[in-house]
């Protein structure tokens, strides 16, 4: 081994804490980048894989009735590969042990053919005989949040006939990946699930023996996805088609898409600060180690080594802790993604799940860390390979230091001499200085960044539910019904307000922009479900127009004013103009309301509703449950407080596993900063401290010297740093946002103190630690010497 | 002569490193009184230093008792030496260990803020003869006006006892006189018993007595007849 780089390794010995902060930060760089790019990916593949195995399909449409035979038209669409036709229902669910009313898709299985799209993974049991009436599979995460098991038994009304089903099967599907109930926020899987009977069986329960109501398409590779929904829907039309959709609309799909996106967003936020505050501290480490060993450069240069190979010594010295400080990101990193894809892919319940880095993301996290170290070595290597020897040998020139304006202000304050020490010291290296004010507030910024999501999370809640749905339930028909039924409603025992709404599945279209939604009819001014506006006072419904979400005028460039065109789902696929009278505001989903007299006109009938949102008497509420359970007046029933509950609860979760991981990355880039300064602050400092401590002063006034230096740089870094953190909880909303759910940008004021609480103690901890070197400080030893 | 404001009996010190144990003292038996000039010669590592340095209470004795006064240094903790130092004690060094970043004058306030009866710190560099570089930084003052500083630094709390460990090694001749002239000064005006490290024999005649060390003891004491001005001696 070289002379020098006996050099390197005793160095790195010497200064291994300081070496390791900076090979942490690197290190959560590196574990952040292939964190999220290695989820991202492993989730997306997984994904991929799921779906070409189960052959996925691509298009899909709801009809009320088509004979059978008509799937051989379908299938001569050009750019069809496979038509699968099927029965897919609601139904209500009568589960034992459960108070309310639970639902399920129910799906239809060939009974003498094979499936040719959407193949059932199959994990216990088998499928239902063929015709068999009883016999029934289940999806998996209804059975385990149930605790069915094959053999279980529970009722369904299906059709309006109640009737007691056996599941012979367990299985999973790729279909119902986020498998949510109508009307519910999030997958809540006690009380929805998916259904899977023998089409016979299925058939003849709701009259459709040799016809279906549901068409998936898989399209060959170069067809035009939009053309064969053009053709489809004409097909369609006879036999009452609800407009064909591609994977884009199909809901396991979106949610799933949506969260892979979020995913991808966020793995971008958090690399770049690590990287920076990286490259700042091994900037501010290696000029002060270089300016430490100006003789010995002089003396090596002076010996016969060139300028470059000498250079090449110190950014050997950051290689090395670059190198280190990546393959613990990348450990880490690749361990916390196989946790985290582990963890989601159990959320989505995934049969199986591809955990596959490609080497080319660690080639990145090892190369973008190695970059960002060289890039803070580059300046002071320069000055290392710039300077001439002699200049070297001779001791540096003493530190100059100058009235600033400040000067009389201290005499006149009588400010103390050690706090003029702090304040010339913090002074004297100005960028350092700000670089570490910088790094400080980077590490606030991602707390700030992260913590802001649990006061936003209420606010959405506390608008969804307590504010706008305010509902304790909505009742859904399986078929809308006339406006007879709202008083059936009302006479179920103990519902005490009833407001009838009305659903119109349309494509709403302005330019070139088309989006399929569901306006809602509803009464003009209504108490439970309420529209609100930018300031969430409630809006009443003008008579005429329609209301849009904020999202969905956002996504169609529309104000006020404006006029989008609406088409018809249903019935005869008319197009109308129609004017946008409020613009709403709302997180979840995309939203159009109109006055139901209107949405009526619009559809040229009479009034027909498909739903009621109730209030009912808590005390009555078993009995109301028990009644819908047992009369087919709802084809669904959503809960608003279990909807809440189970919102609150996955949220929850999240939230906690990404808040505890910034906060511990906010909390090494902290100390990583703190640290490294205090070290070098007390290596400029020392023989000063050690003669003041030679003077009588106490050590805890010396060591107050550098922990109020300290705590000046940590102060002023707060500010900056609940700016910086607003920028990035602005750019997570910019990466949560998606056409299914917005999240608000509300940054409550106890987010800024517990990101700064956090951080000072952490900063104060990495204090302490250089404190009790302060205190070790050998007083002789400096008076002995010559700086 | 009054009663011994120093007095220590057979002080030993051993340094250990490691395996290596260096025996720096042998037993050292010494005494001084109020306002006496004491001169402290002997070849290097004969263990001066680390004699001033112990009576300073910058550093502790291996056996034998240290008293200044009737305060016992050796049964004091870290905290009482501390104030032991901060209260009665002003140190002169080769080195002058001023701080860079604050200028003359507040070097020595840094003291002034922090004593029990402290002069003013104008005042303080008036005696060392510094009244017009009071806003000057260390960087921008000479050698021999930066080890004024720190006399007067270390005068400025009206000490009981000033060291100083060779306080004119680092200056020529000239220069090491004003330096003198200063320690003379004080220790005339402020009565502050004075003990002077130095490899300087010539620096022996401005002492009231001069003690020689070797090999960790003190070899002999010798007192001055007739003392000498400062501005009567060069080397
Ligand atoms: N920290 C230490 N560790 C080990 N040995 C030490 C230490 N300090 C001093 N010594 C040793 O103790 C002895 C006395 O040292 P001291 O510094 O007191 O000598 P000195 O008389 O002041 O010499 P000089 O005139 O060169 O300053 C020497 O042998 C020295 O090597
Ligand atoms: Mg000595």
């Amino acid at each position: 081994m070289s002379a020098l780089h006996r050099k390197l390794l005793r160095d790195l010995m010497r200064l291994w804490p300081q070496a390791l902060a900076i090979a942490l930060v690197m290190a959560a760089g590196a574990a952040t980048l292939i964190l999220g790019v290695g989820t991202h990916g492993s989730l997306a593949e997984t994904r991929a894989a799921y779906y070409e195995r189960s052959r996925f399909a691509d298009v899909f449409a709801d009809l009320t009735r088509a004979p059978e035979v008509f799937a051989d038209e379908i299938a001569r669409i050009p750019g069809v590969g496979a038509v699968e036709t099927r029965i897919s229902k609601l139904a209500l669910l009568d589960l034992p042990d459960m108070v309310e009313p639970a639902s399920a898709m129910i799906v239809s299985l060939p009974d003498v053919r094979e499936q040719r799209l959407d193949l059932l993974h199959m994990v216990r049991g088998r499928p239902p005989a063929a015709g068999a009436e009883r016999e029934v599979v289940v999806s998996r995460p209804f059975a385990d949040a149930n605790r069915f098991d094959l053999g279980s038994t529970f009722t369904a009304l299906i059709n309006g006939r109640e009737r007691t089903l056996e599941i012979v099967g367990i299985a999973l599907s790729a279909e119902f990946i986020y498998a949510m109930g109508p009307g519910d926020l999030m997958p809540d899987d006690r009380r929805f699930g998916v259904v899977w009977m023998s089409e016979r069986a299925l058939a003849a329960a709701w009259d459709l023996t040799g016809a279906f109501s549901t068409v998936h398409l898989a399209l060959m590779r170069d067809a035009s996805e939009a053309a064969v929904i053009e053709r489809l829907d004409d097909l369609l039309t006879r036999y009452g088609g609800l407009g064909a959709h591609g994977r884009k609309d199909q809901t396991s799909h979106a949610f799933l898409d949506a969260e892979l996106k979020q995913l991808e967003a966020m793995s971008k936020i958090l690399p770049p600060i690590f990287l920076v505050v990286a490259a700042f501290l091994v900037n501010m480490t290696l000029t002060r180690l270089i300016a430490l060993e100006r003789e010995q450069i002089g003396l090596l240069k002076a010996l016969g080594y060139s300028d470059l190979a000498v250079g090449r010594h110190y950014l050997e010295f950051v290689a090395v802790i670059a190198v280190v400080g990546a393959a613990l990101g990348v450990g880490a990193g690749t361990w916390l993604g196989m946790g985290m894809a582990g963890i989601y892919s159990d959320f989505f319940h995934f049969p199986f799940l591809v955990f596959r880095l490609d080497p080319s993301v660690w080639a990145v996290a090892v190369g973008v860390t190695l970059a960002a170290a060289l890039g803070g070595a580059a300046a002071a290597v320069a000055g290392v390979v710039r300077l001439p020897p002699a200049v070297a040998m001779q001791p540096p020139a003493p530190a100059r230091y100058r009235h600033g304006v400040a000067h009389r202000f201290y005499r006149a304050l009588a400010v103390r001499q050690t706090m003029v020490m702090v304040i010339r010291h913090i002074g004297h290296r100005p960028l350092r200085s700000l670089g570490s004010v910088l790094g400080i507030a980077l590490a606030v910024s991602v707390l700030v960044g992260s913590l802001w999501v649990y006061g936003s999370t209420e606010l959405m809640i506390d608008v969804t539910f307590h504010r706008s749905d305010r509902q304790h339930a909505t009742i859904g028909f399986a078929r809308s019904r006339g406006a007879s039924a709202l008083a059936d409603v009302a006479a179920l025992p103990g519902v005490m307000v009833t407001e009838p709404f009305r659903t119109i599945p349309v494509k709403i279209r302005h330019g070139a922009v088309v989006r399929r939604v569901a306006i809602s009819g509803r009464a003009r001014d209504t108490d439970l479900s309420r529209l609100l506006d930018a300031d969430f006072r409630p809006v009443v419904l003008p008579e005429t127009g329609i209301a849009l979400s904020d999202m969905l005028a956002k996504i169609l460039d529309v104000r006020v004013g404006d006029t989008v065109e609406v088409e018809l789902l249903e019935r005869d696929r008319r197009r109308v103009d129609v004017v946008v009278t409020a613009i709403i505001t709302a997180y979840l989903g995309l939203g159009a309301h109109m006055d139901l007299a209107a949405a009526s006109r619009l559809m040229r009938e009479g009034e027909e509703l498909s739903g009621v949102h109730i209030a009912y008497d808590p005390a009555r509420r078993d009995e109301l449950f028990a009644r819908i359970k047992r009369t087919p007046v709802a084809g669904f029933v959503a809960l608003q407080p279990v909807a809440l509950q189970k919102y609150r609860e996955t949220l929850e979760q999240n939230l906690h596993i990404m808040v505890s991981i910034y906060a511990m990355l906010g909390m090494i880039i902290a100390f990583g900063v703190v640290y490294n300064f205090a070290r070098i602050s007390l290596s400029e400092q020392g023989r000063e401290m050690a003669s003041l401590r030679v003077l009588g002063l106490s050590r805890g006034e010396v060591s107050g010297i550098l922990l109020s230096e300290l705590a000046i740089l940590t102060l002023a870094a707060q500010p900056l740093g609940w700016l910086l953190g607003h920028v990035i909880a602005g750019a997570m909303v910019r990466g949560l946002e998606n056409e299914l759910y917005r999240v608000p940008l509300v940054i409550l004021p106890e987010v800024h103190a517990w990101a700064s609480l956090v951080i000072a103690v952490s900063a104060l901890a990495s204090g302490l630690v250089v404190r009790r070197r302060i205190d070790r400080l050998d007083l002789i030893e400096v008076l002995k010497t010559r700086e | 002569m009054d009663a011994p404001i120093f007095e220590t009996r057979a002080l030993t010190k051993i340094y250990r490193t490691g395996a290596v144990e260096v025996q720096a003292l042998r037993g050292v038996d010494f005494e001084a009184t109020r306002g006496e000039f004491v001169v402290l010669l002997g070849p290097s590592g004969s263990g001066k230093s680390t004699f001033l340095n112990i009576i300073g209470g910058l550093d502790r004795a291996t056996s034998g008792v240290v008293r200044f006064a009737e305060h016992d240094l050796t049964a004091m903790e870290e905290r009482e030496l501390t104030l032991y130092r901060r209260d009665h004690v002003g140190f002169v060094f080769q080195f002058y260990n001023l701080v860079p970043s604050l200028t003359a004058l507040e070097n020595v306030q840094l003291v002034t803020e922090i004593a029990r009866a402290p002069m003013r710190a104008e005042e303080a560099l008036a005696v060392v003869g510094l009244a017009d570089r009071l806003d000057h930084f260390p960087a921008q003052l000479s050698g021999g006006e930066q080890q004024r500083v720190a006399i007067a630094r270390a005068i400025a709390k009206r000490p009981e006892v000033l060291l100083c460990d060779e306080p004119t090694g680092a200056l020529d001749s000239a220069t090491g006189v004003r330096v003198l002239d200063a320690l003379v000064r004080v220790n005339a005006e402020l009565g502050a018993t004075t003990l002077v490290i130095t490899h300087n024999a010539a620096i022996r005649e401005i002492a009231h007595r001069v003690v020689h060390f070797g090999d960790g003891r003190i070899l002999s004491t010798h007192v001055n007849a007739g003392r000498k001005a400062p501005s009567e001696i060069s080397w």
